[in-house]
């Protein structure tokens, strides 16, 4: 006798008469065969998230279990695409089900008629472990996909180069017991288990983001973690934009967890229009889109951040730097809370189950620069947006995620008011990976990157320190060095940490013209000291516009053509002279 | 055939206990008729083997263990569509109220919809002016966006949600409107007021609305926004209407969600609200939207008042995570009657920024509006140090910025709750306001069209303050 339903409490349900479902178990549940996944065994009861809706279903439906636990295809056709949490493929329910999504429609990932121009790369004989690259092909212009053994054994056939679905044999492999196992382009793995590695490799170099507060200030390394928390209206969502767009990882793997509709719409359009700044072919080459707006079952979002993780893992160990943008935690681990909730577990802080950090810290310990079996270098680097409940930082996921992320860059609802964008506030904010990343900036830009970094933010400190006595009696009352010192600042903020998303040349900045534009700042704040120094009052210096003129470099300066910057040099030696001749 | 469950086992606030029941499904829908011969609906929410847990929608008063019978119906909730719905009024849970009988249905839906697959959306582009400048000009409502107000009692947000109804145009192709009002937990001067409105505009014809008044049970508060959403759904997705649809109050829905989780015996998170809060209001907000080759859309204006004016309580904060942007009002504002008492800066429309500018408003649109915010959070600023040191002290600068937000506030922010302002004039208002800073302090606005309006703009502000 089979397991069939006894109660249904919203996504939770259990079951009873069997005693063969095991943890996680993959489970289909009622007549229309919904997915679901065992999170608990209590006797004979077997208690299951199940992720579609469950209104209809009854006591005494049965209850299948596959298996295995949840697991997801993957292979070619992921890239270009868009799926929902568990992975199945957007468009093709949409051809399925229309507009609106309908429940019980379990479409694999991928396109089962789709031909591959596959290059199969082993031979009658060969040994073949995991790690083994056994077959490649061209998924888009700018991926080429290779297919790594999972299992070893001895090939016993192999097919020639040619056209394949992902579900046609390419090759056939004995395994060490004897039994015979056809190796295809498709493969399926658990997404709770994370794929294996043969060690990891220390962190070494940035993902460059071209948004000059994080590249310069704050990076993060490929194979590292940064959280971007931050209010409702902060940003979030347009700096995971734009980090998706611009950062040079090999592959974008965007999760939209928990999140608008209209937004995930919105990011399919422009990726599939803008150019990949390297290549010049479409984003989406690069990019696959998981999408389980707020809307969609809370356990298909529960399990979303697992989806899009073992996606990046899959490309990583093809030797790819994948960088995985989540977009947000925070809905996840209300999902957590949520179906924590219905099984009645004891809550710890804020209601979110006591096993809130241990979850965090299993997903992010999941990036990391690897070796990975092959041989290869790979790295997933994750990218995670926090919605702090009232944009209170102090709340259980923001600073449980603070403890797993190295890299911290906190949005400001007070920035944000005034559209100061990126609203990332530089004083809270921090990253732990500019000490790794030191050799790697020495090694490009010279020693003095450091020291360029270093003096930006004391400015910037100085000033928020200055900023509070600003408030209570006025800029007017601070001496010359002081009023500098805010000048120059504002400059930094308008013209360098100000960065503007929607603007043709501003998008994206070249670190050479970071580093450049940081140099002729300090520039003409050095040089304007030393008119201080002559006891000449600083709005002499400032009624010539050269500060103006700076805070437009931005603008400006074309990114392809720095050279124009070292002309601002002139300019500004030009106006201090102007203003000593008239004070001779 | 069906079979009547006679009498219960259990009566705990709206919900009732049957036990041995068989073939019945979560979310299904009853009718328990008590010996009176009176008839109430209810629907299943708890499964637990031969156990069902109803909650009752009209409430439980007068119902014992012994006088009732119930039979399921083997389907969840369903609503009645139909074209005639437009001019209609109906109770919470789509039962009509006007004694105009019942409409004949063209087709039944399940009011709890199903998500929109989001590769089946159309990005919306195209806005909607509301004739109030610190909307059109600073956070443009556009076609199938959600856009909430959130209000204090006692604010003035029921006249800026009419004033909004009432002067809606569609920009760009046009297409009919159809206004689709959900009141849950309102007065019934609230919905006296609304309904008097929309007949002076001579706007009921275009009408749809679904009243759960504050004396309503509390369960069908929870179906209101669901009949109304599918309705907005059925009107825009099938017959092509641009339907706008208010629902006001939205924090008394969420009492009445706290209210039914808590007498289920649930695990209370944040202020005592379920943990599901988020998912349960992104089940309504997420309704909003366009959908490709389909000529109509769902706009969703709802009106929530934040518990003590207190913009980090969960109902606002979760709205707000959810919603693409808000319109916060403003309790100072409202108290100098400043009509609207729109606070500019915490207001924001995400969609703003791709159905503004060149080809859709005025080029010198996003710019402006960038500006305006940036300089508005300086006078912010200024106020503040002239509070310390006195208006007096402060450096020249810093007093003009004081004019310019006198300014702002005054002309561009102040109208009258029947003036319709067209986008030229809301512009030209914020280029007035502006025209008394320097042009070194409008960093936002490139040299071309800083060229181009403020030097025009500013010589006729000029002209006219001297």
């Amino acid at each position: 006798m089979g397991y069939t339903i006894h109660s249904v409490n919203g996504p939770v349900v259990t079951a009873k008469g069997g005693r063969t479902l095991s943890m996680l178990e993959s489970v289909c549940v009622g007549n229309e065969a919904l997915m679901g996944e065992v999170v608990g065994i209590r006797g004979d009861d077997a208690v299951i998230q199940v992720y579609e809706d469950t209104a209809g279903l009854r006591p005494g439906d049965p209850v299948e279990g596959a298996g295995s636990p949840l697991a997801v295809e993957l292979g070619p056709g992921l890239l270009f695409n868009i799926f929902d949490g568990i992975l199945r493929p957007l468009r093709a329910l949409e051809a399925a089900s229309g507009p609106f999504m309908a429940r019980g429609t379990n479409i694999g990932a991928l396109d089962r008629e789709k031909k591959w121009d596959v290059k199969v790369l082993v031979r009658e004989g060969d040994r073949i472990a995991p790690g083994t690259v056994y077959a490649e092909c061209r998924e888009t212009d700018l991926i080429l996909h290779r297919c790594v053994s999972q299992s070893s054994g001895t090939v016993t056939s192999v097919r020639p180069d040619g056209l394949y679905t992902v579900t046609e044999t390419l090759a056939e492999v004995r395994g060490p017991r004897g039994r015979t196992e056809a190796l295809t382009l498709r493969q399926v793995w658990p997404i709770r288990t994370p794929r294996p590695v043969r060690g990891r490799k220390p962190i070494d170099r940035p993902l460059i983001t071209g948004q000059r507060i994080i590249d310069t200030l704050f990076p993060v390394a490929k194979g590292g973690c940064a959280a971007v928390p931050g209010p409702f209206g902060a940003g979030k969502t347009i700096t995971q934009h734009q980090l998706a767009k611009w950062s040079d990882a090999d592959i974008i793997v965007y999760l939209g967890c928990g999140e608008r509709g209209n937004e995930m719409t919105e990011g399919l359009e422009e990726f599939s229009e803008l150019p990949d700044p390297r290549s010049g072919k479409p984003l989406l080459a690069r990019t696959v889109l998981l999408a389980n707006t707020s809307n969609m079952p809370v356990a298909a979002r529960e399990a979303s951040v697992y989806t899009g993780m073992t996606v990046a893992e899959y490309y990583r160990d093809m030797g790819y730097h994948v960088a995985i943008m989540a977009d947000s935690t925070s809905r996840w681990a209300e999902a957590l809370r949520e179906i924590a909730g219905r099984l009645e577990e004891m809550p710890a802080e804020e209601g979110f189950p006591a096993y809130l950090p241990s979850r965090l810290a299993e997903f992010y310990e999941r990036a990391g620069y690897m070796l990975t079996l092959s041989g290869e270098e790979g790295s997933v680097t994750v990218i995670s947006a926090v919605s702090p409940q009232g944009g209170d930082f102090s709340e259980p996921v923001t600073q449980n995620t603070k403890r797993f992320v190295r890299a911290f860059w906190a949005l400001d609802r007070q920035l944000a008011y005034a559209r100061h964008f990126p609203a990332i506030n530089w004083i809270t904010s921090y990253s732990e990976y500019t000490d790794d990343l030191e050799p790697w900036y020495r090694e490009r830009f010279g020693h003095d990157f450091a020291d360029l970094r270093t003096r930006i933010s004391r400015l910037l400190l100085e000033e928020s320190k200055l900023m509070e006595i600003v408030k209570l009696i006025g800029a007017d009352i601070l001496p010359d060095d002081q009023k500098l010192v805010i000048e120059a600042a504002r400059v930094v903020r308008l013209g360098f940490l100000q960065q503007n998303a929607y603007h043709e040349t501003d998008t994206y900045v070249p670190l050479e013209k970071q580093k450049a534009m940081m140099e002729i700042i300090l520039y003409l704040y050095d040089a304007a000291k030393a008119l201080l120094d002559r006891s000449i009052p600083i709005s002499q210096l400032r009624g010539t516009g050269i500060f103006d003129a700076l805070i437009r470099i931005k603008y400006d300066v074309p990114n392809d053509r720095p050279g124009m910057l070292a002309s601002y040099r002139g300019k500004i030696d030009d106006a201090v002279r102007g203003v000593l001749e008239a004070n001779l | 055939m069906r079979i009547d469950y006679i009498g219960l086992s259990e009566i705990n606030g709206p919900l009732v206990t049957l036990e041995r029941v068989s073939d019945v499904g979560y979310d299904e829908v009853c009718e328990i008729t008590l010996s009176t011969g009176k008839r109430r609906m209810g629907r299943v929410i708890l499964l637990e083997g031969g156990r069902a847990v109803v909650q009752v929608f009209e409430g439980t008063h007068g119902i014992s263990l012994e006088n009732v019978s119930t039979r399921f119906t083997g389907r969840p909730m369903m609503l009645p569509l139909s074209r005639e719905m437009l001019g209609r009024v109906f109770d919470g849970a789509g039962k009509p109220i006007d004694g105009l009988g019942s409409i004949f249905p063209q087709e039944t839906r399940n009011i709890n919809g199903s998500a929109i697959n989001p590769v089946s959306r159309q990005y919306p582009r195209s806005c909607i002016y509301t004739g109030i400048s610190a909307i059109d000009g600073m956070s443009t409502l556009i076609r199938g966006q959600k856009l909430p107000i959130f209000s204090g009692a006692g604010m003035r947000h029921n006249e800026v949600a009419a004033q909004i109804v009432k002067q809606a145009r569609v920009g760009g192709d046009g297409g009919e409107f159809a206004i689709v009002f959900a009141a849950m937990g309102v007065k019934n001067d609230a919905a006296e007021f609304f309904r008097r409105d929309f007949e002076d505009a001579g706007a009921l014809q275009r009408v749809v609305m679904f009243l759960n008044l504050a004396s309503d049970p509390i369960i069908e508060r929870i179906l209101t926004p669901r009949c109304a959403l599918t309705a907005a759904e059925y009107l825009a997705f099938t017959l092509g209407f641009h339907v706008l649809v208010i629902m006001t109050d939205m924090t008394s829905y969420c009492e009445a969600l706290r209210e039914f989780s808590s007498s289920k015996g649930e695990i209370p998170s944040r202020k005592g609200y379920p943990s599901y809060l988020y998912s349960d209001l992104a089940s309504l907000y997420e309704r909003a939207g366009m959908i490709k080759d389909c000529p109509g859309s769902v706009t969703q204006v709802p009106v929530l008042t934040m518990p003590n004016d207190d913009i980090t309580h969960p109902i606002p904060d979760l709205t707000g995570y959810i919603t693409e942007g808000q319109i916060v009002l403003d309790r100072d504002m409202d108290q100098s009657k400043l009509y609207p008492p729109i606070a500019v800066l915490p207001s924001l429309s995400r969609l703003m920024k791709d159905g503004i500018g060149k080809g859709f408003t005025r080029e010198d649109h996003p710019a402006l509006s960038n500006q305006l915010f940036a300089s508005y959070a300086k006078v912010q600023e200024a106020r503040a140090l002239a509070g310390v040191i006195g208006e007096d002290e402060l450096s020249e600068l810093d007093k003009k910025y004081l004019q310019f937000g006198r300014l702002f506030e005054e002309n561009f922010v102040k109208q009258q709750p029947d003036e319709n302002r067209t986008i030229d004039q809301t512009l030209e208002e914020g280029w007035k306001a502006l025209s008394v800073l320097p042009p070194d302090e409008l960093d936002r606005i490139d040299a071309v069209l800083l060229k181009k309006y403020y030097a025009q703009e500013g010589a006729m502000a000029l002209r006219g303050n001297i």
